[in-house]
Order: C-alpha cells, then sequence, then structure tokens
C-alpha cells in the first residue's frame, strides 16, 4: 500500500483529548468526530485537512484514553497515515485495530516540515519526502498486521479469515 | 531466570509455564469491561462478527458512567446500545443508574476481579486492578469486542519497571503524591508499554484506596499495567467481596526489571502536577500562589471512602471560598452510602460544596462542571491535558484530596498544614 499527502506536524505527547475532546464522545460517527479532530492542538486542522493528507508528531502520540474514536477522527478526516517518534501503547493498538497506517519514525519525525509532500510504502517502512529528496526508513510491521490495516481493521481481517 | 507477577499472571493465562519480555502471547481473560462511550463501538463491532452470544455472560461487565445520568439525547442513545445489549446477550453484570458507580471504584468494591486475574477494559484506567494484584490492562473498542465474543486476546509480555518506595511517609502525603512524584520522574512516556511495579515499606502499609489510586495513574507514565505484589491488606480486602478463587503472585527474587527507581518518601510534600501533563509536577508549596475557580474531588483515581474521609476531615466545621465552585462525587453508591452514614455528605453540604452521583462527567468535561475560557480548577482526577474539563484555553491542577480540600477553603492552592493540623486525619505507617 503506497499514500502520499501533504504534512501536518504536531509535538510531544499529542493526548487523545487534542485528538477528539471527550465533549464530542457522545457519538462514534467518523462524520460527526472529523470535524473536530485535532481541535484542540490546532483549531484549524479539520479545515485544512484534505484527503491522503498525513500526520507526523513527536513522541507518544495518542497517549490518555483508550477511546477508539481518536484513530476513527483521524481516519475520518481523511488521513492516510500518522508518522510519529513513538506511540502510546492503546492508540498503537488501535489504529492498527481501526485500520488506520501508523509508521514509527524517529528521524523521519525530525527531519520531516509541515508543508512537506511525502509519499509512504507501508510493505517495507519506506518513508519519502518528496519535497527534499530525503529517505526515511521506518520498521516494517509484521505480515498479520499489514493485513489487518489492508483489510481496513481487525473484524474484517477476522471475518475474512 | 526468574519472573515478575505480572509475566507470571500472563504466563498463566497463556498456558505457559514461563514467558519472557517481548513476546506475543495470546491469554484467557478473566473478564472484559466497557462503558457508554467505549462499549456501544465494541457492540456495532462485536455483531458484525455476527455470533449469537458472548464467551461468557458472567465476564463480561458493562457500566454506563461517562455521559451518566444521560446528559443529553446522544448520550442517551449510547446508554440504551449498553442497556439493550445487556438484555439481549444476558450480560449479568450490567449496571443501571442506581446500582452503579464510577466503574474502576465499582468493580473492586463489588468483588468482580480477583487477584491474579488477566482483565482487559476499554477504558485506560483499566490499570487500577493492579492494586488487587491482578493484570489489568486498557484497550480500545475493538479489542473489547474481540474480547467478549472469544474470552481472549494478544498481548505483548511487558518488561517491567520495579518503583521502590522507603522512609516514613509523611503527614498529608499519600497515594496520589507518591504516583505523582512518580511521573514527574519518569515522565508520561517513562513507562510506555511496561509493567510497574510499586514495592518497598512504605507501599507494604499503604491502604487499598491509596494503592487503587497508584495503580490507577501507571497509565498517565505510559505503563500497559501497574501492579502490587499479593499480601494481607489485598487479602483482607477481597476476602468480604469476591466469590471466585483467586491466586496470589509475588515476583521471583531473581525476576529481571528493565530499571528499579528508588524513592525516599520521608521528606515528600504533597504534590501538584501543573497544566497540561501529569509529569508536570511541583511540591504544593511552589504552587499556592495559584487562585482557583473550582475544586473537584472524586473520579476512579480518588473517589473512595479514604478520599472522602480526609475530605471532610478538613472541610468540618469550614466555609468553602466564596469564589470557588467545589463539586464532590463519590465513586459508587457504596461509598456514597457510607459517607452518608459517616455523616461526611452534611459536612461538604455544609460547608458549600455539591455532591454529585457517581459518574466520570466532570473528570473528562463531559458534563457536570465544565470549565470557561480562562478557569482553573484543582481535582482529584488523573488527567490535566488541554481541554480535558472544558474550554482548551482552561487550566487542570492534579493533586490529593487533602490538597484540593485545603484549596477549596482558601480559593487557591493549598497546603493541607495551613488548615488547622491538629484536627486533621494522617496516613499512618
Amino acid at each position: 500500500m503506497k499514500y502520499s499527502g501533504k504534512v501536518h506536524k504536531f509535538g510531544a505527547d499529542i493526548d487523545t483529548d487534542a485528538i477528539i475532546p471527550a465533549r464530542y464522545l457522545n457519538t462514534f460517527d467518523p462524520r460527526e468526530l472529523a470535524p473536530h479532530c485535532m481541535e484542540d492542538a490546532d483549531p484549524d486542522f479539520p479545515q485544512k485537512v484534505k484527503p491522503g493528507d498525513i500526520i507526523v508528531a513527536d513522541k507518544n502520540f495518542g497517549c490518555g484514553s483508550s477511546r477508539e474514536h481518536a484513530p476513527i477522527a483521524i481516519k475520518g478526516a481523511g488521513v492516510s497515515c500518522v508518522i510519529a517518534s513513538s506511540f502510546a501503547r492503546i492508540f498503537y493498538r488501535n489504529a492498527i485495530n481501526i485500520g488506520l497506517p501508523i509508521l514509527e519514525c524517529e528521524a523521519a519525525a525530525e527531519g520531516i516540515k509541515a508543508g512537506d509532500e511525502v509519499e509512504i510504502e507501508l510493505e517495507n517502512g519506506h518513508i519519502k519526502n518528496l519535497s527534499s529528496g530525503e529517505d526515511f526508513q521506518a520498521m516494517p510491521f509484521p505480515e498479520f498486521m499489514q493485513g489487518i490495516m489492508a483489510k481496513g481493521g481487525l473484524i474484517n481481517y477476522v471475518k475474512g479469515k | 531466570m526468574g519472573m515478575t507477577i505480572s509475566q507470571k499472571i500472563l504466563a498463566r493465562h497463556a498456558g505457559r509455564k514461563i514467558v519472557e519480555p517481548g513476546e506475543l502471547i495470546n491469554c484467557q481473560l478473566d473478564l472484559v469491561l466497557g462503558n457508554d462511550v467505549t462499549a456501544p463501538v465494541a457492540i456495532a463491532e462485536f455483531k458484525k462478527l455476527g455470533i449469537g452470544k458472548v464467551f461468557d455472560q458472567s465476564r463480561v461487565v458493562l457500566v454506563p458512567d461517562h455521559f451518566t445520568p444521560n446528559k443529553d439525547i446522544k448520550s442517551a442513545e449510547q446508554c440504551k446500545i449498553l442497556r439493550d445489549f445487556a438484555r439481549q446477550y444476558e450480560i449479568e453484570n450490567y449496571f443501571e443508574i442506581g446500582q452503579m458507580g464510577i466503574e474502576h471504584c465499582l468493580l473492586p468494591e463489588q468483588g468482580l476481579v480477583v487477584p491474579g486475574d488477566l482483565v482487559i477494559g476499554a477504558d485506560s484506567h483499566t490499570c487500577t486492578y493492579g492494586a488487587l494484584g491482578a493484570f489489568a490492562t486498557g484497550v480500545g473498542s475493538t479489542d473489547m469486542a474481540a474480547g467478549m465474543a472469544t474470552g481472549e486476546a494478544w498481548f505483548k509480555v511487558p518488561e517491567s519497571i520495579k518503583f521502590v518506595y522507603y522512609g516514613r511517609l509523611p503527614r498529608w502525603v499519600g497515594g496520589k503524591d507518591l504516583i505523582l512524584h512518580t511521573i514527574g520522574d519518569i515522565g508520561v512516556d517513562g513507562a510506555r508499554y511496561m509493567s510497574m511495579e510499586f514495592t518497598g515499606e512504605v507501599i507494604e502499609n499503604l491502604s487499598m484506596d491509596n494503592r487503587f489510586t497508584m495503580a490507577n495513574m501507571a497509565i498517565e507514565a505510559g505503563g500497559k499495567n501497574g501492579i502490587f505484589a499479593a499480601d494481607e491488606i489485598i487479602l483482607d480486602y477481597v476476602k468480604k467481596r469476591v466469590k471466585r478463587p483467586f491466586e496470589l503472585y509475588q515476583s521471583d527474587p531473581d525476576a529481571m526489571y528493565f530499571d528499579i527507581k528508588e524513592y525516599d518518601v520521608s521528606e515528600l510534600e504533597p504534590v501538584v502536577a501543573f497544566p497540561h501533563l501529569p509529569e508536570n509536577t511541583r511540591p504544593v508549596t511552589e504552587a499556592t500562589h495559584v487562585s482557583l475557580d473550582q475544586v473537584v474531588i472524586g473520579s476512579c483515581t480518588n473517589g473512595r471512602i479514604e478520599d472522602l474521609e480526609i475530605t471532610a476531615s478538613l472541610l468540618k466545621g469550614q466555609k468553602v471560598h466564596p469564589e470557588i465552585r467545589v463539586i464532590i462525587f463519590p465513586g459508587t453508591r457504596e461509598i456514597y452510602l457510607e459517607a452518608l452514614r459517616r455523616g461526611y455528605i452534611e459536612t461538604f453540604i455544609e460547608a458549600g460544596a455539591v455532591v454529585s452521583t457517581p459518574t466520570c462527567g466532570p473528570c473528562l468535561g463531559g458534563h457536570m462542571g465544565i470549565l470557561a475560557r480562562g478557569e482553573k480548577a484543582l481535582a482529584t482526577t488523573n488527567r490535566n491535558f488541554v481541554g480535558r474539563m472544558g474550554h482548551p484555553e482552561s487550566e487542570v491542577y492534579l493533586a490529593s484530596p487533602a490538597v484540593a480540600a485545603a484549596s477549596a477553603v482558601k480559593g487557591r492552592i493549598t497546603a493541607p498544614w495551613e488548615l488547622e493540623p491538629e484536627r486533621g486525619f494522617h496516613y499512618e505507617i
């Protein structure tokens, strides 16, 4: 799976309340969550984000609550992939389970700037910054996890087996 | 090589003699938990699997506690999904308003989690049950759905960090201060993916309510779980409540740890975490300049009877500051009733606080105490992220019930000894 898009950059310890504030958790419809995605970290993000765009963040992305609404909101906003120096444990698991592609790569998180155009190959963990020409290598996921993401999440993957 | 408590519990549930950190294992679950925010998503996923029943009707727990009593129509619809599912699938442990409580106060109290259990909950503070010597960890809704269907989940065996607390715990310092101090030291990702094992002479003498507070906040350091070795204090707590057999685990003397952190607590002051991360900790005496608009006492972190006891001891005969709003919410119906019998509720109301039914509402900015732009709250809850209790430009400071009660009277962050310390409650060791 190849993804490419424009980068939106965020800092360290972006928590799940910043990704989707609890005040919107009385629904789990991606269409209702997406307009509030990342709004407490960047109020303009829901307007700026375009389908296929990529989030690049520093360490511990998605810390805090277990709400699956966080990766659902990001996916619902059209984001194709999240790259971070590191991910909080529950967010990491949730992203894979709902089929939101993610990659862990410290060098890419440091080297990629806001507004850069980036291309990602999920199979081999290859990240190419089309704006600067720089290449980065993330640890690729094991095959079964790639399978889950390709199927759009764990439930579809389990059903398809 | 020996194993930690966490390794032993995971090994037993994987049907293995030994597991090592980093291994991916499939485990049998003792309990699967969800609430009114996470379970509706899990139920929708569960139904896609087309299975007629859950793996065990007695081992799925559903607690509508976040936006309850239903705060609006959408929340009511979410709760209805839980209720309908519980009826249709004959879930034995569904807790309706009137029987319920904040899930992580409720499940131990009801004896639903026992030492040695392996529990997943679609709520990050599921790690609270580590206080009982159980391996309990938060997961998302899809994992909950798969858990309800199969009674199984896969885990990566975590490495463990051992935290050793020694010295004499000073007056006014308790579990909340110990865990905030620890998070302040290691950071909000200091135990990412790891098991936090709490040990030492201070822990050996620490009450259950204080241990629940510590295990509860393991997630705020990124921990997969927090855990305590089974001892007499745990045994005393569970034998009055549980109906299932249980197993008591200790770490082996030669167990491997990723790191060992030692803290001499003898000089520790009550700790306050400043906005907007639980790691931004300072001693309370460096926080007394912060004026407040609201004080919130309760939650899955500090909504238990000892928390209300210390709050009542400080508020007795006092009035809350006229410019401050004080909201106190007992963790469960049973805790509420006990506080009523002991006269605490009357003390709170006479002091000018409001007392709420058990709900997660104010802690996560759901309802029952939302902050306006620029307002500041001190809360005994667990998170102080941007917008956590309301407006993105509001602020949350985290502290113990003792600091919260003293601050409620003074209208600014206050050390408990500023209020007639001779009358106060303190933790004996």
